[in-house]
């Protein structure tokens, strides 16, 4: 199920040139905003969680799984070089499984890592925070992965489908009907976060058992379903 | 079958039988159009690339819909004002973009990478500058398109809500000057999205990328804003929110019309900049604009040769 030539060029095609300088800008950015929150304020529990709820989850893992996610398969498919990949005997949900890890582990080295150092910097760990939101990140990303590759594998315009989920969905619709917010990644992955740290900082609209359920169902159907779509993959030309 | 026909005896050239033919070319002597009229064509071209006109089905798609969700609200808001006899509109003229900033934003990082990615990326630009116009006249039209169509794009609420406001027979000389600040507001909003939006797009003429790396610009430096804010506004430093707000577009466009332009503050804490921060304000957003135009004219200088 795991091919490593495939995974090989899936990592040079996602972290060459430009596409590594956005994605090494945001965490970055991340950690100097924790360095400067912490040189302002101290050491504030609050503020932890303001910080890496309120940018590191809500803004900058789907930003880096919807590149991650969607870099992985769409440009191949739109310049048309996947025929060569395709007419391979491979599997296509070999392809496909083996992109989603490549872009899930892009997503997580370059989300939970930054999230865990923001965090320690926030407030060394305090009451758990850093590691609960690691672990929200690292499941958001395995979840914003799988969805968004099969976004790539769908539309042409998965990037502006993927941007419009996690910003108008999730960010806008979320914060005004409370029923969107149980159809989110973001607030699936709190639930998770909300077992770990204990207490009430961190807290989720769904419950725990709810979440898990639909965070492996969402993976597990969006890889599944990708596999499909690729394996009766029509190359369409510019409009 | 073919009856076997004689070769026709190979006429013997005698002489010069080599002739020019003249078959009627003729040289162009109409009126030429020149270089104000290309770069005409080539904005009102943009202009109607960015709702999708003259382009495909799907292309109209999400500039029309985001079209309709901007107005959408503006007419509920007019609705329940009339229907409840309100005083005043439930949402000042100036607020009404910071609110649907997402979807401002959405536009800009759809419509951006369209007026500028492909041709780059199908390396097509040469045949624009093969027509009289020069690089500045392709920059010229393309930003004041973009701009046209973005300041269409937020002045059309504003319309909807002052056409309603009206109708409800709200105070007239008060809606009016409220309208007319909000105006000014999406001007200047309309300017700097679409610079900021533009230079990005120019750098990254790859399909999806340019509209990822525009939303990120826009929607990770509010993020940082809006959380930098915040923390300032729990922590008591209150001063500070203003000069935070220079950090992302949206925040600084909030600060320059909350200091000159009568609105309240969508900051937290709705602190508003005092008139030697909004002068910073405005002149950084002069600056930005300025500066989206002429990293646009390096870009294109020796693009295509």
């Amino acid at each position: 199920m795991y091919d490593p030539t495939v995974a090989r060029l899936t990592y040079r095609a996602l972290l060459g040139r430009r596409r590594a300088l956005v994605l090494g800008a945001l965490p970055l950015l991340l950690v100097v905003i924790a360095l400067v929150v912490r040189a302002l304020t101290g050491a504030d529990d609050q503020t932890a969680v303001n910080v890496l709820g309120g940018f590191a989850l809500a803004t900058m893992v789907p930003i880096i799984g919807v590149i991650a996610g969607t870099g992985a398969i769409g440009p191949e498919i739109d310049d048309g070089s996947v025929v060569y990949l395709l007419s391979k005997p491979l599997k296509r949900p070999t392809i496909i499984f083996t992109k989603l890890i490549v872009a899930v582990a892009v997503t997580m080295v370059f989300s939970a890592v930054p999230t865990l150092i923001a965090g320690l910097i926030l407030n060394g760990n305090g009451q758990q925070i850093a590691v609960a939101y690691t672990v929200a990140a690292l499941v958001s990303s395995i979840a914003y992965s799988a969805l968004f590759l099969l976004l790539g594998t769908v539309s042409r315009h998965a990037v502006v489908f993927g941007l419009v989920y996690a910003l108008v969905w999730e960010a806008l619709f979320g914060s005004l009907v409370p029923g969107a917010r149980t159809l989110s990644v973001q607030q699936w992955s709190l639930a998770v976060a909300h077992k770990m740290a204990g207490g009430d900082l961190v807290t989720s609209e769904v419950g725990l058992p709810t979440a898990t359920v639909l965070l492996v169902a969402v993976t597990v159907l969006a890889t599944w379903y990708a596999g499909q779509k690729l394996r009766s993959l029509t190359l369409a030309g510019e409009e | 079958m073919a009856v076997e026909r004689p070769l026709p005896t190979p006429v013997t050239s005698t002489g010069d039988q080599t002739r020019i033919h003249n078959i009627g070319y003729r040289s162009y002597d109409g009126p030429r159009l020149g270089r104000a009229y290309a770069r005409r064509s080539l904005y009102s071209q943009s202009l109607r690339g960015a709702y999708g006109l003259g382009r495909s089905a799907k292309s109209k798609v999400l500039p029309m819909l985001l079209f309709v969700v901007m107005c959408v609200p503006a007419a509920i808001m007019v609705a329940v004002a009339v229907a409840t006899k309100a005083k005043d509109l439930p949402v000042d003229y100036t607020r009404y973009a910071i609110i649907m900033q997402a979807v401002i934003s959405l536009y800009v990082a759809s419509q951006a990478p369209q007026a500028v990615s492909r041709d780059l990326r199908f390396k097509t630009v040469p045949l624009y500058f093969s027509r009289p116009i020069e690089t500045a006249d392709y920059v010229r039209a393309k930003y004041a398109a973009l701009a046209s169509a973005l300041f269409i794009l937020t002045a059309a609420p504003l319309l909807v809500l002052y056409v309603g406001a009206l109708l409800a027979k709200l105070d007239f000389a008060d809606q009016t000057k409220g309208f007319a600040e909000g105006l000014v507001s999406v001007a200047l909003l309309s300017l700097l999205f679409a610079g900021i939006g533009l230079v990005i797009a120019a750098v990254t003429p790859r399909r999806g990328f340019g509209i990822a790396a525009v939303i990120a610009v826009l929607v990770i430096s509010y993020g940082a804003v809006s959380t930098l804010q915040a923390i300032a506004d729990v922590q008591d430093s209150s001063g500070a929110i203003p000069w935070i707000g220079l950090f992302s577009p949206i925040t600084l466009i909030d600060g320059v019309q909350s200091a000159f332009l009568g609105a309240t503050s969508a900051a937290p804490g709705g602190v508003a900049p005092g008139t030697g921060a909004g002068i910073v304000h405005v002149l950084v957003v002069a600056g930005l604009v300025a500066a989206a135009y002429g990293l646009l004219l390096r870009r294109y200088r020796k693009v295509g040769l």
